[in-house]
């Protein structure tokens, strides 16, 4: 395959064939410019008559049109796509001169008219087409009816000597020796992609960029970039990031973090020069974001096309009437001395002390500079400092932003970096971790530290220093109840954890909603040894304890360390997660008599975070004995949606899958029937039986994702309703069964097969002591497989490999599954997520039965 | 409705011809030796213009069976009976003004040696298919289809694994093999494969010749939709046909290497028994190939009736039945 531009000359002319590239879509268009010389184009045009709109994608330096295929291809019905390479870029003219920034806007503009591109039109810009899309922007507002950008930059922030890679492209004789003269850089910018984009794409970027001459271009470009104050091109570029804070029309930035050249700042710029846009973050992608995520292509497509509908109406959902906020019972118990908050071995705090510790905080919050809706990430072990940091914070208008250590530190920076936070409280260590995380914004110290200790840590100050400078300071106004009031994430089993914004009127329905299904009155002390309730007794209303533990490490709370938070509070209630309610009952037997009495005055046992098996729930009576065992339902970004007691488990028997109760006053739940394929497209029903996925409608849903646009608007695609990923029935009592996770649902020939109640029957086989059911093969042509965990002394030695069982195993198995099984397989153990060491990962359980399934590799012939 | 039936001798070609028989259908059939059908019939080669001619006249429809399905034996008479008698049935087909041509051919005319994982039929592919049924195989369904017009509709069926009571030749050198101890697992046995009971290959080729001509120019895999562990489908054959299960396991490699070095070996000395093992018949049994079935469900109007269990069961019936003369 010989590309045109093997040619040293510098017309233009059409692409080869090239993967992903459809050859109707290049043309060439011959424009005269200001100065009257005519320059051929090569552009990507998808010829759409009178459409409805148009986007017009500029891409950036050393890249060309090819960028933005996968947008032509995932045009809108209506829309037209229009993609230029600049001149002396890509397939277009090599023009005699350098052309400035100016010239390039003025080109563009000289292009669109020649094109018969009028309004609506959609600017679309990545790298540096992203200022080149805006100057046009800018000069064609009567057309503009949206922005959208990728990994891009309209400004340095200031004392920013701009990218390092791009400046080290322009150094003193890098730019001629390096930048023109080698194909170096052209390679490199594809290089950066993440995933590394295939050898062929490679190839595509770098067709039209195979000689210096048709380099030329790419070395001017870098030149033309104005890094210096003196720059003839400053005086364009400053008006152009001036000019985008007048725009009106909607935005939407799309945004690969992983970015070595556009770093966090540069987005954060944008976001203050554009406040009304709307933001996805790709977690895992890089500079190249059109390449990295070609998802981003349904998202711009999405967005436009809202754009045409206009609805500003707001969902069908309740509102909470947040007569309480969440400090109220701190301001109701302000001269209560008993016990708010009781630190196990540690401080014990009255209602009093924690409600003028809260007022103070607050005020010395307000005083250093945290304003309304700043967001505070909080790194501070559960612990009575973070309970007054956290109340402190909503008091001061702020938003807490929570990640827990079970994230580990990858998963924690990458979730704490996306929130864009403005300060951190952190403990010692929660200090030195946002520092190695790059986390942006002011510091303050929970506990003690000495003045070389905070500097170390780069803290301003420390908790107790805020508290004694709020005491003379104003206590700051209570904020709007629909503003911000935390940032949390999901458990990351299934990818990157994503954030989760509630506002305060949803927290505040969401704790009524608790407080009236478990009947909690200020009477009530609750234990809570599961990160998010630890802290929100005061909320409540009640006292509560923090174990003597690690809470976000499950599996760490002993019997004993519960009996002695029990103790210390007196208490009614326990919160754990089933892990930890396991470890509980497995070390019942250490437990003296005086902890069995503690222990016997709980009343109510609640576990969520994972499937909590009737099973666990009963083997806890003889631990707690007058305790009602509850299991709400619920995630991230809605909890609880309903509640089953054991009793209730009990009573519905066996089933398709696990039946987690009917939703919770004020809750609706419907779902959205699956396809054969596995998607859940169906419109939403309640009608018994009926398998799709949940969706849920309640005034305590989250308020949105954060950072992530593209998801939040198709989990909120059925107007008032959230998609929560979950697949199950209703049944004709109106209770809710869960029977996986949609992306676990196996789409085989005869429709698609749900895995929990295929792995409950599966697990109650003689010999098998746990089942994964997965599925191989493609979408829609799956069979089902199931890997099987053998109890020990049955047949089969434990292997690590999944290996296939024996032919009574498999016929038992089969036997029980209810569905065709293609193959059982057996391994010594299932992998599980590292959060909650519960939630088996059928994906990966999938892709090992697949490699197995395929048996040997042929040799080549 | 006229249908000739060519290679009616097999158990698949006997089983089609007894369905369109007992559906009321007017069956010719044509092979070297009498079948014993109650129906017309053609003796004499598949590649001879003057017989294949003679059986084709007056014809509504060709199911084209007639094949060498042999693991062993000169290229020459692969070419013959494979690509030269498909040619011959077309040029009939044409010639005689014949509107359909039903064409029987092989999963592995696309199959390259790789692992197949719920696929659709894939293009014959005469220069990657292993061994010389395959190869010919892939000559010939190419050939059928590009024949494919307004005038005579081509369909090409490719049936997979056939087996049931009566099998020569994949039950019968199954069950031979373990009964003297000679049939290994060869890798780990978990590899996935499909097979098809005879009834369900045979209903299907009986509803590919009504589809055929709404249904044209394109090739589909006939399988029971129901892969299974090669090991697991070898042990319950075994077990209807009651001798023990293999145990004996060989690695991937070295049951490829030594079929290389049989099929040396026949080559040279120019042996016509069945060889112990081959490359083919070793990636065959280690490497998964099943078959997305949905469009041939549909294309066919057809759905397996017999699903392996009920096969199983009735091949074990058979065996029962006939043990004392095996």
């Amino acid at each position: 395959m010989r590309a045109p531009d093997t040619r040293a000359g510098g017309a233009a002319g059409l692409p080869p064939a090239l993967p992903g590239l459809d050859p109707a879509w290049s043309r060439l268009v011959a424009v005269a410019d200001s100065s009257g010389a005519k320059h051929t184009w090569h552009v990507l045009d998808n010829g759409v008559r009178d459409p409805v709109g148009t986007l017009l994608c500029v891409h950036g330096n050393p890249t060309w049109s090819y960028l933005w295929r996968r947008l032509l291809a995932a045009a809108p019905p209506g829309w037209r796509v229009v993609a230029p390479d600049h001149l002396g870029m890509g397939f277009s003219d090599r023009p005699p001169g350098p052309r400035s920034l100016r010239q390039r806007i003025a080109d563009l503009g000289d292009l669109t008219a020649a094109l018969g591109v009028t309004g609506p039109v959609v600017t679309v810009g990545h790298d540096w087409g992203g200022v080149i899309s805006l100057g046009w922007a800018l000069a064609h507002r009567q057309d503009l009816r949206g922005v959208v950008l990728a990994n891009t930059a309209v400004a340095m922030p200031e004392g920013d000597l701009g990218p390092a890679l791009i400046r080290m492209a322009n150094a003193p004789g890098v730019r001629a020796a390096v930048t023109v003269g080698t194909p170096v850089f052209v390679r490199a910018t594809t290089a950066l992609s993440r995933p590394a984009l295939p050898a062929d794409v490679r190839r595509a970027f770098a067709a039209p960029y195979r000689s210096p001459a048709r380099r030329r271009s790419v070395g001017d470009f870098v030149a033309d970039i104005p890094f210096s104050p003196g720059h003839p091109s400053r005086p364009v570029q400053e008006a152009v990031a001036e000019g985008i804070r007048t725009l009106d029309v909607p935005a939407l930035l799309l945004w690969g973090p992983r970015d070595p050249v556009f770093g966090e700042r540069y987005l954060a710029d944008l976001r203050s020069r554009l406040p009304q846009a709307r933001l996805h973050r790709y977690e895992g992608a890089s500079h190249l974001l059109p390449e990295d995520a070609p998802r981003y292509a349904g998202a711009v497509a999405q967005w436009v096309t809202d754009l045409g509908t206009g609805t500003a109406e707001p969902p069908d959902r309740p509102a909470g009437d947040a007569a309480r906020r969440l400090w109220s019972a701190l301001d109701e118990r302000s001269d209560d001395d008993a016990p708010a908050v009781v630190e196990v071995g540690g401080t014990t705090v009255s209602w009093s002390a924690l409600a003028r510790r809260v007022r103070d905080l607050a005020a010395g919050l307000a005083a250093s500079g945290v304003r309304p809706g700043h967001r505070v990430a909080l790194l501070v072990e559960p612990s009575a400092d973070l309970t007054a940091a956290v109340y402190a914070v909503w008091r001061a208008g702020a938003v807490v932003v929570v990640a827990d250590k079970g994230l580990g530190f990858a998963g924690m920076r990458r979730a704490l970096r996306s929130a864009s936070v403005d300060s951190v409280i952190g403990s010692r260590p929660g200090l030195a971790a946002a520092r190695l995380m790059g986390l942006p914004g002011s510091r303050t110290a929970a506990g003690r530290a000495s003045r070389a200790a905070l500097r170390a840590l780069g803290a301003a100050a420390t908790l107790d220093e805020l508290e004694a400078r709020g005491r003379s300071a104003p206590v700051p106004a209570e904020c709007p109840v629909d503003d911000d009031c935390a940032v949390l994430f999901t458990s990351g089993a299934t990818g990157p954890a994503k954030g989760v914004v509630y506002t305060h009127r949803q927290a505040a329905a969401q704790l009524e909603l608790v407080r009236a299904t478990y009947g909690l009155t200020a009477d009530d002390r609750l234990v809570a040894a599961f990160a998010p309730f630890a802290i929100l007794g005061p909320a409540l209303g009640i006292g509560s304890a923090v174990p003597d533990v690690d809470v976000t490490a499950p599996g760490s709370l002993t019997a004993a360390a519960l009996a002695d938070a029990a103790a210390a509070v007196d208490a009614t209630v326990v919160f754990a997660s089933p892990a930890a309610l396991r470890r509980v009952g497995a070390t019942a037997g250490d437990l003296s008599s005086g902890q069995r009495g503690a222990l016997a005055g709980v009343r109510l046992l609640m576990s969520a975070g994972a499937p909590v098996p009737a099973s666990l729930l009963r083997s806890l009576q003889e631990v707690l004995p007058a305790a009602d065992a509850h299991t709400p339902y619920g995630m991230t970004e809605v909890l609880p949606v309903t509640d089953v007691s054991l009793a209730g488990i009990e009573a519905a028997g066996e089933g398709e899958g696990v039946c987690v109760g009917a939703p919770l006053p004020g809750v609706t739940v419907r779902v959205s029937p699956l396809s054969p394929e596995g998607t859940a497209d169906g419109p939403l029903t309640d009608r018994p039986g009926v398998v799709g996925e949940v969706c849920v409608r309640a005034a305590h849903v989250k308020d949105r994702y954060d950072a992530l646009w593209a998801l939040e608007r198709s989990a909120s695609r059925d107007p008032g309703f959230h998609r929560t990923g979950d697949v199950g029935h209703l049944d004709p009592d109106g209770r809710l069964w869960i029977e996986g996770r949609l992306q676990h649902v196996v789409p085989t020939a005869s429709g698609p097969v749900t895995p929990v109640g295929v792995e409950q029957r599966v697990e109650r086989v003689d010999g098998v002591t746990a089942a994964a059911a997965v599925g191989v093969g493609p979408p829609g042509a799956q069979v089902v497989v199931l890997v099987v965990v053998p109890s020990e002394g049955s047949p089969g030695r434990r292997r690590r490999r999944l290996g296939l069982a024996g032919p009574d195993l498999a016929e038992a198995v089969r036997a029980a599954a209810g569905v065709d099984v293609a193959a059982v397989l057996t391994a010594s153990a299932l992998p599980v997520d590292i959060r909650h060491q519960s939630k088996v990962d059928r994906g990966e359980v999938a892709s090992r039965a697949a490699r197995v399934l395929a048996g040997a590799r042929a040799p080549r012939p | 409705m006229r249908v000739l039936v060519t290679g009616a001798s097999g158990m698949l070609g006997r089983a089609t011809a007894t369905g369109l028989l007992e559906r009321g259908d007017e069956v010719t059939v044509l092979q070297r030796r009498p079948s014993g059908l109650p129906c017309r019939e053609v003796l004499g080669d598949v590649a001879d213009p003057a017989v294949v001619g003679r059986a084709v006249r007056g014809q509504d429809a060709v199911l084209h069976l007639a094949a060498k399905v042999d693991v062993t034996g000169p290229w020459a008479e692969y070419v013959a009976a494979n690509v030269d008698g498909t040619r011959t049935v077309v040029d009939a087909c044409r010639t005689a003004d014949v509107g359909r041509l039903v064409h029987v051919s092989s999963p592995s005319v696309a199959h390259a040696g790789t692992a197949l994982a719920g696929v659709v039929a894939g293009p014959a592919d005469p220069a990657r298919a292993r061994g010389r049924y395959a190869r010919t195989k892939a000559v010939a369904e190419l050939d059928a289809l590009a024949a494919d017009s307004s005038a005579l509709a081509v369909l090409a069926v490719r049936p997979h694994l056939v087996w049931g009571p009566g099998d020569t030749q994949l039950v019968g050198r199954i069950v031979e093999r373990a009964r003297t101890g000679r049939l290994p697992v060869i890798g780990s046995g978990a590899a996935l494969i499909d097979t098809t009971y005879v009834d369900n290959a045979a209903a299907a080729l009986v509803a590919a010749v009504d589809a055929c001509g709404p249904v044209h120019g394109e090739a589909l895999v006939v399988s029971n939709g129901e892969p299974r562990p090669v090991a697991e489908v070898i042990g319950r054959l075994c077990r209807a046909a009651g001798v023990p299960a293999p145990r004996r396991r060989v690695p991937f490699g070295a049951a490829y290497a030594v079929g290389a070095a049989v099929e040396g070996v026949w080559a040279v000395t120019g042996r016509r028994q069945v060889p112990p093992i081959t490359r083919f018949l070793a990636e065959q049994l280690a490497t998964a190939h099943w078959f997305d079935q949905r469009r041939t469900r549909t294309a066919l109007g057809w759905r397996p009736r017999v699903g392996l269990e009920e096969g199983f069961a009735r091949l074990r019936n058979w065996y029962l039945r006939t043990a004392p003369a095996t």
